[in-house]
């Protein structure tokens, strides 16, 4: 059944989104810390064991693929729901801390992998 | 015309749906036609959804782009931060646990390397245009984290809503920046496999941006990269009000 692979992704994010909200809470902190993170490690151990072999396989994996499929076109909308507007509206300091911040940001990527190469060599 | 508004206005995720699926076919249309494939479709759809939602924010004065386009709300719906959680969390059906531990330790460096860097152009380019105040500073800082980090720093800490307002707009360009430039620069910066994605996710952090960007440059890093980048807002946000702030006051 379809609905049994949804129910199984919305149990993940919403267990996800409490450990998230609880973390905040413990270190005091007012935002959900790594809530879908967490509820992408939950799903990935699910489709992963056997006991949820039933809720994963079939019409029920179905479930989960056409979420995942919708991924693009929710972005998408997501894309058209930002507020552009404002972000042209912050002027100089906020483009330039922007700009500058992605910059060094991206030119960080390939140093970072490379401290994860050695192991992945020693494959 | 009432009945045709009260259609589409009653039914305006529906409504979305179409307009977002039209949108998608006419982007990958052109992707086709026009770069032969170089530039990936769903690149240009989001540039697309960028533009209209510059339109939309300008026309109707709101903050949510084209959702605030009377007969547009839909597009709020699809694009809101449930329906987006939910179907980054879908992404990792498949994930394979081993390619995540590979990366693991690397993706949590990327993390704090990613706030405490991005805190740091923030603050400099702040003190660059003239503040001295520890708060404003701390704040627009923060706010080059991502603009969740912004706002909570700027209020814990009693910054000026003009100062907040800032750090928000500078959280806004850069997550609009990582949707455009990300597939542009994969190759240069070896983004195209599980674990530079893992590590590209760590650094720059905005949720929003992260799954855009890698949507665009190839829609199966998306899980490691979200899977990293939603960690990214609360580690800033857990770091900004507190150890940031002092090290700033300290400073000045």
């Amino acid at each position: 059944m379809i609905i049994y692979g949804v129910a199984l992704l919305s149990v993940c994010l919403l267990t996800g989104m409490l450990i998230g909200e609880g973390l905040g809470v413990l270190l005091n902190v007012d935002a959900n810390v790594g809530g879908v993170g967490i509820a992408m490690l939950l799903l990935v151990l699910a489709s992963n064991s056997d006991k949820f072999k039933s809720l994963t396989e079939g019409a029920s994996g179905v479930g989960i693929k056409f979420w995942s499929a919708m991924y693009i076109p929710i972005v998408v909308a997501m894309a058209a729901k930002q507020n552009v507007a404002g972000a042209t509206e912050g002027g100089l300091l906020a483009l330039a801390a922007g700009v500058i911040a992605v910059a060094v940001s991206f030119a960080l990527v390939p140093l970072i992998s490379r401290l994860g190469n050695p192991e992945q060599e020693g494959d | 015309m009432d009945i045709i508004e009260s259609v589409f206005v009653r039914n305006n995720l529906v409504m979305a749906f179409a307009l977002i699926g039209a949108t998608i076919w006419v982007s990958y249309f052109l992707a086709d036609r026009l770069t032969g494939g170089r530039i990936h479709g769903s690149a240009i759809a989001i540039s697309l959804g960028l533009i209209a939602a510059y339109w939309g924010g300008v026309t109707s004065g709101g903050n949510q782009g084209l959702a605030d386009v009377a007969l547009l709300g839909g597009i709020g719906v699809m694009g809101g931060g449930m329906m987006r959680d939910f179907a980054i969390v879908a992404t990792a059906f498949g994930v394979h646990m081993h390619e995540l531990k590979k990366a693991g330790l690397v993706g949590v460096i990327s993390i704090f390397t990613g706030v405490i860097v991005s805190f740091m152009v923030g603050a400099a380019v702040a003190m660059l245009f003239g503040y001295s105040d520890p708060a404003a500073i701390t704040t627009i800082g923060a706010g080059a984290v991502t603009y969740i980090v912004g706002p909570v720093t700027g209020e814990a800490i009693g910054a000026s809503d003009t100062v907040i307002t800032l750090s928000v707009a500078a959280g806004l360009v850069k997550s609009i920046l990582v949707m455009v430039v990300t597939p542009l620069v994969a190759g240069f910066i070896g983004l195209n496999n599980p674990q530079s994605a893992m590590v590209f996710g760590g650094l720059m952090g905005t949720t929003s941006g992260v799954a855009a960007g890698l949507a665009a440059t190839d829609p199966k890093l998306v899980p490691y990269g979200a899977m990293t980048a939603t960690f990214y807002t609360g580690v800033g946000c857990l770091l900004g009000p507190s150890i940031l702030f002092f090290i700033v006051s300290g400073l000045f």
